[in-house]
């Protein structure tokens, strides 16, 4: 490949407008994350990256929630909680509808005073993981308990006669406005939880990966991403859990009942006319929870289905697995096979070292084998159940405020932001309170049609992947483990414009060689087209795909490094994967025939069909 | 009865001092199951049958007051002696033993196919071979007749000017001198080349590294080629580096006509001699020779054009690698672990990403 011209840089985001059908867009917003006008000579200074790993859609103004607490809570503990040397936090904004990141460095003068408060704070939760982490999943679960006892009810005509008799001098409305608050709050503090752990298991990844590099120059990232990763998830239960229900199935002789796309409630009812099947139901009620808060996008989309709530989903699987194990086919996972290599690589790699140099080695293993499960779980536990629960009480509040005429769909109260849905609350309380109707009903839904008009043409567009120049060093340790976001990737950015021929480059993120058609998927809803053996090519996948990934014979995706969900998934399941692409789900089609190696990051497109 | 010969698969135990040190790798490779092409060896007691008393007593009179510094009288003598080997009568019983070995290898390869006859000295008498000034590696040699001449020629290679300076000069006497003949099916080969299990620039042990180029190994052993050269990660058999040359000539077998030394083709000379299949192949084939030998080894190799895909690399050679592997290990500083090296390798991270 040659390059005839060099980019060293990126469009400006003061260069790139939206469609003309989405003028106006930046108002949908708050004003703290849009670029402002009078600060485009600082904000051209920093480079942006466009997250659409997970954030792959146009943001509907309520879902900035997602984005504002995640990333802000990220930042403050590398910045304000354990004061990583090289690095504090992300910022972002939102541009033309998708959301773009800047890492942000620590100013070199002042990088050596943070290493003693560093090594004290990040020292004591090494120390003390397992406690802590013990700890941990009280606080995360208490919030969730917490999160699921709030409800919206509709408000009454009359303020209940025990709240006269009893003295209280309260209204609902106080207790509304309470339970909105506590919904947002109890998000914010799961959230808080979600990365308590998270950035201190990369720093530690990055020690060992560091060390690695050292001692055996030139060794792969996926030698040590298999080394240090783990063969059991929490992430991989609820598929585990489909799969142990299928092969009950088959062992109570229940298959005839699994009918394909009959739905989860014709089965149920089919079983529940079957001898057995009552014992099949029980154990199917008892996986749900927890295991069937999971969802098939990924927990930031107010659109996002979740198993729980759609039976169908989790029963769909079932049915396909139920097909296979009758089928005799295995089912499992390759997890023998994935300890054995995992164990062989290890040893190998460490009779290489003298033993002054192993024990190191062996030190800063140990550590991250030991930090490593959360980088997996927490994402169960927060993007999966907090968030499932988070969606499931904020749609009953729009459909509350949709019953009390606010909008024209029962959905709509994504359209406001959060600050804007508490006003209408309040708008709702003093109609209520003063007896008039309030103002809500004559104004949303209008304005509601305006704002989705403009989402609608914003997402006509892909968004450009990277705003302005690149730096020469990235350090912020999510930046490069979670998005990929590597010199070596820049490069490929700026060489992207170039024809590499029929070939396309991304991270080697598990290896395997394997040819077969494309399948293209921007969507999760596009699921169920997938034929058996096709490589699934999509912008980013989810954990909760998992019960496709035995139909599919490779993955591909646009975006996403080493620990990027689709990496550590295809490790597990043994699935030959690249990602971070930057742009396959664009240049190949449905169809192509198409050759991936995941061990050298190389999906070569066969033919131009 | 004497051993004469010993096949390369032959299950007996190799005796260095009775094959040389050539033939007794192969014997132990292939007992080890690497696919080393067949062959055996014509054994150190064979030319000792072949000198005899006789003949050693006539070989010191001729060497009986050599001055090395006299080149010109070193080149004569050292000719007679070539010349009486040549021309010695070898004991029905070494004959019957070659011609029967011979034979059983062609059986084995389905007819006759051409061999390689190589010396395969024990160390200690004989220079490097690249100072023998005579061949000690006869390649497509073609029935029984020229087989049994380039043994003698093999043999006659331990008196050449170069070698009896050597000893002369090293105090190596010629009592009990000997040499054992390999004589090895010829490979038809695509490709060779040579593969180190440690990083010959910097004695990394954690990479393998392989010359290929097109044809016989010849070549990129003498150095007349510029060969493709990979860089592999030993523990997962990636690529971690990769050049590719112009290899402008190739030595390759060209049917009838024997070999065949040639120009390659314009298309070929910049397209990598090795598919990463077929280089896994080699590394996978070295990485089990150093892990038979428990050391640092140098391999030969080729990709045999008339063996089936994914089966076609054969081993033509190990020896250890004795540059690094003689080193003294400077002991490493302990490098520490724990949150203070965490905290160091933070620091250390700008800069390098």
């Amino acid at each position: 490949m040659t390059l005839t011209t060099a980019r060293t840089s990126f469009p400006s985001p003061y260069d790139l407008h939206a469609p003309d059908a989405a003028e106006g867009w930046k108002a949908l917003y708050p004003y703290n994350l849009v670029f402002q006008d009078n600060l485009k000579d600082v904000e051209n200074d920093k480079f942006w990256f466009c997250d659409s790993q997970h954030w792959p859609n146009v943001f509907k103004p309520f879902e900035t929630i997602g984005v504002e607490f995640a990333v802000k809570c990220l930042g403050q503990y590398n910045t304000r909680h354990y004061l990583i040397p090289p690095a504090n936090g992300i910022e972002f904004r939102i541009h033309n509808g998708y959301c773009y990141m800047s890492p942000v460095a620590v100013a070199p003068e002042d990088i050596a005073a943070r290493v003693a408060p560093f090594t004290e704070r990040a020292g004591h939760y090494f120390a003390n993981w397992d406690t802590l982490l013990e700890q941990w999943h009280g606080k995360v679960l208490g919030t969730i308990r917490d999160l699921e006892s709030i409800s919206f009810p509709a408000l009454p005509d009359v303020v209940p006669l025990e709240d006269i008799t009893s003295g209280r001098g309260l209204d609902p409305t106080f207790d509304l406005l309470a339970s909105y608050d506590r919904l947002i709050q109890d998000c914010y503090r799961n959230w808080q939880y979600h990365f308590e752990f998270l950035n201190l298991g990369y720093v530690a990844y990055l020690d060992f990966f560091g060390f690695c590099q050292e001692v055996f120059p030139g060794i792969p990232d996926l030698a040590v991403a298999k080394m240090v990763q783990g063969v059991d998830s929490v992430l991989f239960r609820p598929d585990d859990e489909l799969k142990k229900l299928a092969g009950l199935a088959v062992t109570l002789d229940l298959v005839g009942a699994f009918v394909p796309d009959a739905g989860a409630d014709a089965i149920l009812a089919a079983l529940a006319a079957t001898p057995r099947g009552d014992e099949w139901i029980a154990a199917w009620e008892a996986a749900k929870d927890p295991w069937f808060n999971f969802t098939s996008g990924n927990g930031f989309y107010a659109s996002d289905e979740y198993w729980i709530d759609n039976l169908s989903l989790p029963m769909g699987y079932v049915v396909d697995y139920v097909e296979r194990a009758a089928r005799g086919e295995e089912l499992r996972r390759p997890v023998a096979d994935l300890i054995t290599e995992r164990d062989r690589i290890t040893g190998e790699y460490a009779e290489l070292l003298d033993p002054a140099v192993r024990e190191a080695f062996e030190g800063k293993l140990g550590l991250a084998r030991q930090v490593y499960p959360y980088v997996e779980d927490h994402n169960f536990y927060i993007e999966h159940w907090t968030m499932g629960v988070f969606w499931r009480k904020a749609r009953e509040l729009s459909h509350m405020l949709f019953d009390a005429g606010f909008w024209n769909r029962p959905d709509d109260m994504f359209y406001l932001t959060r600050e804007e849905v508490r006003q209408a609350l309040f708008d709702l309380s003093t109609g209520w309170g003063v007896g008039a109707k309030a103002i809500g009903p004559s104004y949303w839904p209008q304005e509601i049609e305006r704002r989705r008009a403009i989402v609608e043409a914003l997402e006509s567009e892909r968004p450009q992947p990277v705003l302005n120049t690149p730096p020469a060093v990235i350090t912020e340790p999510f930046t490069v483990m979670l998005y990929g976001i590597t010199t070596e990737q820049v490069a490929r950015w700026l060489g992207a414009d170039e024809e590499d021929g029929d070939g396309i480059r991304g991270m080697a993120a598990s290896p395997g060689v394997v040819e077969g058609l494309a399948r293209v998927i921007t969507g999760a809803d596009q699921l169920h087209d997938i034929q058996q053996g096709e490589i699934l090519v999509a912008p980013v996948t989810a954990p909760s795909w998992g019960p496709i990934f035995g139909k599919i014979s490779a993955i591909v995706t646009d975006i996403g490094g080493m620990m990027s969900h689709a990496a550590i998934v295809c490790r597990e399941y043994g699935l030959p994967a690249v990602t971070g692409t930057g742009s396959a789900s664009t240049r190949i089609t449905t169809g192509m025939r198409l050759r991936v190696d995941g061990a050298n990051g190389t999906v070569t497109i066969l033919d131009g069909e | 009865m004497t051993a004469y010969t010993f096949a390369f698969d032959s299950t007996d135990e190799p005796l260095h001092d009775r094959l040389g040190g050539k033939c007794t790798s192969l014997v132990k490779m292939t007992a080890a199951g690497s696919p080393v092409p067949p062959g055996f060896a014509v054994t150190t007691l064979a030319f000792d049958a072949v000198l005899g008393a006789g003949l050693r007593a006539h070989i010191a009179e001729q060497l009986a007051g050599l001055d090395t510094q006299d080149t010109v009288d070193v080149a004569r003598r050292a000719a007679v002696i070539r010349t009486l080997i040549m021309e010695q009568q070898v004991p029905d019983d070494v004959r019957h033993a070659t011609i029967a070995s011979y034979e059983a290898l062609m059986a084995t390869c389905g007819g006759e196919v051409a061999v390689a006859v190589r010396s395969s000295a024990t160390a200690e008498d004989l220079p490097d071979a690249s100072f023998a000034g005579q061949q000690d590696t006869y390649l497509w040699v073609t029935g029984l007749t020229d087989v049994l001449h380039k043994i003698r020629e093999c043999w006659a290679s331990l008196y050449t000017d170069r070698a009896i300076s050597y000893r002369a000069a090293n105090d190596i006497s010629d009592d009990g001198l000997s040499m054992a003949v390999g004589v090895q099916k010829m490979v038809n080969a695509r490709t060779s080349g040579v593969a180190m299990t440690i990083d010959p620039s910097n004695g990394d042990r954690s990479k393998i590294v392989v010359d290929a180029s097109w044809g016989l190994g010849e070549l990129v052993v003498s150095g007349e080629v510029t060969p493709d050269n990979f860089v592999i990660d030993k523990v997962m058999l990636s690529v971690v580096r990769r050049t590719i040359s112009d290899k402008a000539e190739e030595l390759v077998v060209d049917g009838v006509a024997g070999l065949l030394r040639r120009t390659v083709d314009a298309e070929r000379r910049t397209t990598p001699c090795l598919s990463d299949d077929e280089l896994a192949a080699v590394a996978r084939l070295a990485k089990a020779a150093e892990r038979y030998y428990g050391s640092p080894q140098d391999i030969e190799w080729a990709l045999d054009a008339d063996l089936p895909a994914g089966a076609n690399v054969v081993l033509l050679q190990s020896r250890p690698e004795t540059v690094w592997s003689q080193r003294a290990a400077t002991p490493a500083a302990a490098p520490g672990f724990g949150i203070d090296s965490i905290a160091r390798s933070l620091l250390a991270q700008i800069g390098t990403r």
